[in-house]
């Protein structure tokens, strides 16, 4: 075959940063023990923020800004249900999704048809925004794995009750984790208007923040793992249309599926090593998804 | 071509006639499903374009609705059910999905007429419409064949349907004629609409070496990464004016407007009939937009000659001799495809070496 | 201070008062969105609730609220049994699409043939698949492990992929021009889910999903699998020591659910729907997971709480044709009103109390 691996790599790199950050921000919501199904909802509100931010003054780096912002806040909804009011985290991350996407598709309609600046090009060629998400990959695995933040975080995650009553605050633990996924999630919704695509339409995250939390579950809940899964996840979107401009005949439908069916393959196998091992550590934090009340 | 004239003689006519069909005060209805948002500035966008032009003909003659955002399938009935009950007269369903939802509900609302965009099936309410967009292609592909310096040509592909099918091979056969060593690289995306993958496959065929790229996708992405490699390629659905003059060096876009206000103007004057129409450039339906100073004026002059040859009727973009891919004689010297074997297309012509998806 | 303190046992004053509550102060904040948009707000909100089941067309949206209700209410039903054992299911939508392939795939071989076994054959396939579909977390969950919220998400969307692969592949349409889809089984008589007395919507899905809020209710306030699940759900390790083997329990809810969902599926495929395309998936997966739980998880909630999202539904596109409001500012209004609905659900549980500062 005549394709070069370098360029599917530098296609890659790009294709795979809006997944990568937004499951990033996931994996450290999930890690603190909150599953939050609002992922695409947050990107789609950073892709309109930012655009919008990025097309009104002009600075492509200030929209990415304002996206992670705007993906922060529109997620202390999400938190203000599930932490707050106790309600079921699974719902109330659909609701969010849905909320996300009519919400800017109502705002948006004034930034339509316009397009935003250019974004300048980084070291060797590669986008400022595409060398930010490969950082945060080392910062995340050095805050979960190393900093004493980051233990309490995944203390929370694993147990909050246990967590609770050595006297940590697992709602403001949970808030926070939550908040910062918003933000992850903002920036890698608004790499698709502002770096990608340059304009803004609704609904244009077009599924990236389900794909996201499929990551999530391939990394087994780690910083390295989730850089595996954005690039297997957009390595195969990416080589199937390499391969196909290349003129060979791909079976794409059958591709497509390959790596939902290897994230289901890894979850079993970490599950079934845990299992049968009974080993500490990996597979799925031991609280995902459960809400916390303290009784006192 | 006999429809633009028939366009503006319909128009004329009612504005003498004061439309004795329904000369009483009662505004005409005229109701639009949408399959996506009206602000998608690609399809529906276009299709709205078109109520609004309805709106600007005809005034207070006609009143306009529209549902948009209707998945095909399960909601499609219903919504076209509530269009019906709204007391439209007129009722466009402009997606290929809403096909046999639009049959059912025109079974029972006989005396309201439907017309459904890029459809195959009728009735005596039910019209089709839809655009020859291969004409458009024809033409882009000439100036692609002309522009391109690799000579490879990409071309980012929806569905393995017949109009995209059409879309390829046309564009295919019209750069090859004015550029012989042309090779196309066709990538099939498998949507209409996703920003994100229609970027990557963009950047897939630039990879290749690809320097002019024609989408049948619908959005900007593909023509935001051109402007990042400094390549060119072309508007689709819509004008996209806003990336011109580079990377937009031109556009195919969908001008519904020239039908819906003829359709409509043939409701008021009461000559409307259940048709098959398939216009292109000459019915105004598929227009081609401002080719830009990025392209020399010489090949600028060549692919307006050639839309004007195929809007006055007087060449078709397939005309023989044509083989088929795999050898085969499809269009004898001096022949010209027909309707039915185009709209049933599903083989490339010859040159292209890559394997349609099956 | 405020604190809340947990009830002995859920409130059945607020489990009923919350969600008249929560639709009222959906009203009074969704009023206020309309109103800041520029439209009359009560007019708004009657359009959105009262019209689809008082106004001019009620005759046809009454009946077309149990046809989008009944979907959801299926999946629901048996979602909620699941949720109150703490067996998550969140790949309804997967089952559903399976369902409807399976089954679908029944009726595509029988085709052409005639006969009263085919639509039961057909719903037989539909549930069997949707249980293999839902089959497939639970085993891996008893055997390994594995959660089952994740293998349910992700086997969702490899269901989307196994349904656009059958749309443009095997099941596609051979008189369909080359177009995804597969026949349509509205026009294969003996396959087909009609509605089964003209004007009342209802087809064999409703009937389903009728069946299934009784069956459900029986099951789980009268038999003794109910009570183990029950039991499982607020007590885990006392269902066990009082019998309940966990591994049984996990494949009889997932199995459960996913042979409802994969019912919805079909009856959806050979009614509303009519087809197998690309796009069968349109989210009644997920939606029903919002609807068992603004159900309270009880099958008579499930069922208001199916209706009521079909009516904002049906009444979000009566406000887009009379109003003209944005179908973005429907979907926000939805947003909302499930916010309050999840948000004061937190009044059936919890007592609020002052907290007295010592």
């Amino acid at each position: 075959m005549m394709i070069d691996p370098l360029s599917v790599f530098l296609l890659l790199l790009s294709a795979a940063t809006p997944i990568l950050f937004a499951a990033l921000g996931e994996l450290v919501a999930e890690r603190a023990g909150v599953l939050n199904l609002g992922v695409e909802g947050m990107m789609i509100t950073g892709a309109l923020a930012g655009f919008a931010a990025a097309h009104g003054t002009g600075n492509p780096f200030l929209g990415f800004l304002v996206a992670a912002v705007a993906g922060a806040a529109i997620s202390l909804l999400f938190s203000a249900l599930t932490q707050l009011f106790l309600a079921n985290q699974v719902a109330s991350g659909l609701a969010l999704t849905l909320f996300g996407l009519g919400l800017t598709a109502m705002f948006g309609k004034p930034f339509e048809g316009v397009k935003a600046p250019a974004m300048p090009t980084g070291p060797l060629r590669i986008n400022w925004i595409v060398w930010l998400g490969l950082i945060m990959v080392p910062l995340i695995w050095w805050f979960l794995n190393r900093s004493r933040a980051g233990l309490i975080l995944r203390g929370v995650g694993e147990n909050h009750d246990a967590a609770h009553a050595l006297g940590y605050d697992v709602r403001l633990t949970r808030v926070t984790a939550v908040a910062f996924g918003g933000a992850m999630a903002g920036v890698g919704g608004a790499y698709v208007s502002i770096a990608s695509v340059l304009q803004w339409t609704e609904g244009m995250t077009a599924g990236a923040g389900w794909i996201a939390l499929a990551i999530v579950v391939f990394s087994n809940w780690t910083a390295p793992g989730v850089l595996a899964g954005a690039w297997l996840f957009g390595g195969v979107t990416v080589l199937q249309l390499r391969l196909q401009a290349a003129g060979v005949q791909v079976p794409v439908q059958l591709l497509s599926m390959a790596p939902y069916l290897a994230t289901i393959i890894v979850l079993v196998l970490i599950s079934a090593r845990q299992k049968f091992s009974r080993r500490a550590g990996g597979a799925a934090p031991g609280s995902l998804g459960q809400n916390f009340h303290a009784l006192r | 071509m006999q429809r633009r004239t028939l366009l503006a003689t319909a128009s004329a006519l009612i504005m003498a006639l004061a439309a004795p069909a329904l000369a009483q005060d009662e505004p005409l209805k005229v109701g639009f499903i949408y399959v996506g948002p009206v602000s998608d500035g690609g399809w529906t966008y276009q299709h709205d374009q078109g109520r609004l032009a309805v709106e600007a003909e005809f005034g207070d003659r006609v009143e306009t609705t529209y549902l948009e955002n209707v998945p095909e399938g399960v909601d499609a009935e219903r919504a076209l059910t509530q269009l019906a009950l709204a007391g439209n007269d007129v009722i466009y369903a402009t997606s290929f999905g809403y096909m046999d939802a639009v049959m059912n509900v025109a079974a029972k609302f006989p005396d309201i007429k439907f017309e459904h965009n890029t459809g195959y099936k009728r009735a005596d309410n039910v019209g089709t419409y839809d655009g020859r967009f291969y004409e458009g292609r024809a033409v882009i592909g000439t100036i692609a064949g002309r522009m391109t310096e690799t000579n490879k040509i990409g071309y980012i592909a929806t569905f393995p349907i017949p109009e995209v099918i059409q879309g390829i091979n046309s564009a295919y056969l019209h750069a090859r004629k004015v550029n012989p060593d042309v090779e196309m690289r066709v990538v099939w995306a498998y949507t209409w609409y996703d920003p994100a993958k229609e970027a990557d496959a963009a950047n897939a065929l630039l990879a290749e070496g690809v320097d002019v790229i024609l989408q049948h996708t619908n959005s900007t992405a593909p023509l935001a990464q051109l402007q990042q490699a400094g390549k060119i390629g072309f508007g689709q659905a819509a004008d996209m004016s806003s990336f011109a003059p580079t990377p937009r060096v031109s556009s195919v876009y969908n001008n519904w407007a020239a039908h819906y206000v003829n359709s409509v103007g043939r409701v008021l004057d009461g000559t409307w009939q259940p048709d098959g129409v398939w216009g292109g450039i000459g019915d105004g339906i598929v227009a081609i937009g401002d080719i830009t100073d990025a392209v020399p004026a010489e090949v600028k002059a060549e692919a307006e000659a050639l839309r004007d040859a195929i809007g006055s009727g007087e060449y078709h973009p397939f005309t023989g001799p044509l083989n088929k891919a795999d050898g085969s004689v499809w269009l004898a010297e001096g022949e010209v495809a027909q309707d039915e074997d185009l709209q049933g297309m599903n083989f490339y012509v010859e040159g292209i070496t890559a394997q349609l998806p099956q | 201070m405020i604190q809340l303190v947990p009830r002995q046992a859920t409130s059945t004053a607020w489990q009923v008062a919350t969600p008249v509550l929560a639709v009222l102060a959906t009203m009074v904040a969704g009023g206020l969105l309309f109103a800041a948009m520029g439209h009359e707000p009560v007019a708004a909100i009657r359009t959105i609730f009262w019209d689809p089941l008082f106004g001019p067309a009620a005759s046809y949206s009454r009946p077309q609220l149990l046809v989008k209700a009944a979907p959801l209410i299926l999946i629901a039903s048996g979602l909620a049994i699941g949720f109150r054992a703490g067996i998550w299911n969140i790949g309804a939508e997967g089952q559903y699409i399976i369902g409807g392939i399976t089954g679908g795939a029944v009726a595509l071989a029988a085709y052409p043939a005639d006969g009263p076994w085919i639509f039961p054959a057909m719903v037989l396939a539909g549930m069997a698949g949707g249980w293999a579909w839902g089959m497939i977390p639970a085993l891996l969950r008893n055997w390994f492990g594995a959660s089952e919220i994740l293998v349910s998400l992700m086997l969702v969307y490899v269901a989307q992929r196994v349904a656009a692969w059958m749309a443009f592949g095997p099941m596609r349409n051979p008189e369909g021009f080359g177009m995804p889809g597969s026949r349509n089984l509205q026009q294969y008589p003996a396959a087909a889910n009609p509605e089964l007395i003209s004007g009342t919507g209802a087809h064999w899905g409703v009937v389903a999903a009728a069946v299934a809020v009784l069956a459900t209710w029986f099951l789980m306030s009268r038999h003794i699998r109910g009570f183990h699940i029950r039991a499982a759900g607020t007590a885990p390790r006392a269902a066990r020591f009082a019998g309940v083997n966990p591994a049984t329990l996990v494949a009889f809810c997932l199995g459960l659910s996913g042979a409802l969902a994969g019912a919805a599926g079909l009856f959806e495929v050979a009614g509303p729907a009519g087809q197998i395309t690309d796009t069968l998936g349109t989210g009644y997966g997920f939606t029903a997971i919002i609807v068992a739980f603004l159900g309270r998880l009880h099958p008579v909630g499930i069922l208001l709480a199916g209706l009521l999202l079909a009516l904002t539904y049906i009444g979000g596109e009566l406000a887009q044709l009379t109003m003209q409001l944005p179908a973005a500012s429907v979907q926000v209004f939805q947003g909302m009103l499930l916010f309050f609905l999840l948000g004061f659900d937190l009044l059936t549980r919890f007592q609020i109390r002052r907290r007295v500062l010592a």
